[in-house]
């Protein structure tokens, strides 16, 4: 079970990473990643939201969804925007440091593609609730991965001399194609063992 | 004695020069390279001198495009260009198709150095990042190997394939790597072969000795940092030693992991990139170490059979946030760490 689970958290960080090999969650991705700060920030919030969206999901799936699975896309959305917006509040109310830390990044990413994604491939792969945070873990793990990569090379590039033609999107752009290249290592591993 | 007689020179910092510039860095690495590819042509024959004259033509053509030179300088350019050319050449099998080959090279430096504002400026390195491009794009062509020639002059069987057209002929000498030995069919080759290097591979997969005794040269010359490839090949010794400890059967020898694949030459002429790697002598064993970490898991568990071009991509993206954590001395300022 442990080793299953440590699969599962690996697979997700690494080889099918979310933002990488997935291509979810690209907006934030390419949005706030020119600060190492604000990204690192933006990925904390990432994996919060993606733990509440797992228990929801699995919540969802074992006490609603079985009578009315085509019911699965609309109330995943609803009820994980909803959750998020009422954990938020009960942050602001317990805990305004980590309000203060996770700032205006929570409601943002509630509405993510990579949030939802994250419900969908739980579901499909039918994880309980354990497998399902740790999947959640390893997700949200691999998005901020990503995501710190991107904005320490996005940092770098402000003190290079980026000619005009490439500066801004196009650079971001092609940063995040590398980085996906460089993480084609990962593909097929631990598949074989 | 008046005043206009005392002549005054107004120069900004260094005052104190080494003598070594550039260029001449940048030859002297290109000089040391006449030996691999010596060693390539030797046991791959014509295609691996073709290959390489390819890959550096292409480079040569795109920092020509892309990075013009200043009138009157050199038109070789300060012979990075040229070194990427023979490094990306370097990790492709004998048998590749020059045109895949051409398009690997010009992108390695408009992707890999151009966009990032030319020599100096690069986060990847430029060769590396051409050849992921090309494991990208054509996965097929790339990991078919050819055996070593039998005559000097006969050229592999897909060279000379047309752009966007399926070649009908097709290599029918091939000859797994040791790797892919390894890998698929659990036979590790012997360590003395290796070393010698009459192995089938890419064009710099042969000999470990030889890339040895260069980075044995380079680190006395002071061209790389000793520490990035001493790191490396301890890292993955030690961790493939562990491996081979625990389970003899299943998982290959530690000196088979070093001298196997493109290991030495990653070791000694990529990761040892001046630019890409990270500032601090902290930062670069963390860098080295990271790079043997991610080689053996890669090798180990991972899909494909060589992943050192992945470790050394990987831990490029991640040497910004190592020189970020541990930024060097300003000069006159304390240490930042005190």
């Amino acid at each position: 079970m442990a080793q299953e689970l440590l699969w599962i958290f690996i697979s997700a960080l690494l080889i099918n990473n979310f933002t990488l090999a997935y291509f979810l969650g690209i907006c934030p991705f390419l949005g706030v990643s020119n600060k190492l700060d604000t990204a690192l920030r933006l990925g904390l919030a990432n994996i919060f939201v993606m733990i509440i969206t797992a228990v929801a999901a699995w919540a969802l799936n074992t006490f609603v969804l079985i009578y009315a699975p085509y019911l699965r896309l609309i109330s995943f959305i609803i009820v994980i925007a909803s959750t998020v917006q009422f954990v938020e509040m009960a942050i602001k109310k317990w805990s305004p440091e980590l309000f203060k830390a996770l700032g205006i990044f929570l409601p943002l990413i509630t509405t993510n593609c990579a949030i939802l994604g994250l419900a969908l491939f739980a579901t499909n792969k039918g994880y309980g609730l354990i497998e399902g945070i740790v999947y959640a873990l390893g997700a949200g793990g691999g998005v901020t991965l990503a995501l710190i990569l991107m904005a320490g090379i996005r940092e770098e590039t402000r003190v290079l001399d980026i000619p005009d033609v490439v500066k801004g999107t196009a650079l971001s752009l092609i940063v995040a194609g590398i980085l996906s290249m460089a993480f084609m290592g990962f593909a097929g591993m631990f598949s074989a063992a | 004695m008046t005043l206009s007689m005392m002549k005054t020179i107004i120069s900004s910092s260094p005052f104190l020069r080494s003598g070594l510039s550039t260029p001449r860095i940048m030859w002297e690495v290109v000089i040391t390279l006449v030996p691999v590819v010596g060693m390539a042509a030797w046991v791959f024959g014509i295609s691996a001198l073709l290959m390489t004259l390819v890959c550096v033509l292409a480079c040569w053509m795109a920092e020509r495009i892309f990075l013009p030179p200043a009138p009157g300088a050199s038109v070789l350019g300060d012979g990075s260009a040229v070194i990427t050319g023979i490094l990306l050449a370097l990790c492709l099998p004998p048998g590749f198709p020059f045109w895949m080959a051409f398009l690997g090279g010009f992108v390695a430096i408009a992707l890999g150095k151009a966009m990032w504002g030319g020599l100096g400026h690069n986060v990847f390195n430029p060769a590396l990042l051409g050849r992921a491009f090309l494991q990208a794009a054509f996965p097929g062509a790339i990991t078919t190997w050819s055996a070593p020639a039998t005559s000097f002059f006969a050229l592999r069987g897909s060279n000379l394939a047309l752009p966007f057209l399926k070649g009908e002929s097709v290599d029918a000498m091939t000859g797994a790597t040791p790797l892919s030995a390894m890998k698929f069919t659990h036979q590790a080759a012997d360590w003395q072969d290796l070393l010698i290097g009459q192995v089938s591979g890419s064009l710099g997969e042969t000999s470990g000795g030889l890339f040895l005794l260069l980075g044995l040269y380079l680190a006395w010359r002071g061209l790389i940092n000793w520490r990035i490839p001493v790191g490396m090949i301890a890292t993955v010794g030690l961790f493939s030693g562990i491996l081979y400890w625990i389970d003899p059967a299943h998982y290959a020898p530690p000196q088979f992991m070093i001298l196997a694949g493109g290991l030495m030459l990653g070791a000694v002429y990529m990761a040892t990139d001046l630019v890409s790697s990270p500032l601090t002598h902290k930062g670069i064993w963390i860098y080295a170490v990271g790079i043997g970490i991610l080689v053996v898991m890669i090798r180990v568990w991972g899909g494909l059979p060589e992943g050192v071009m992945y470790a050394i991509l990987l831990m490029n993206a991640v040497t910004p946030l190592i020189n970020r954590a541990l930024p060097t001395r300003v000069y006159g300022h304390a240490s930042p760490t005190s």
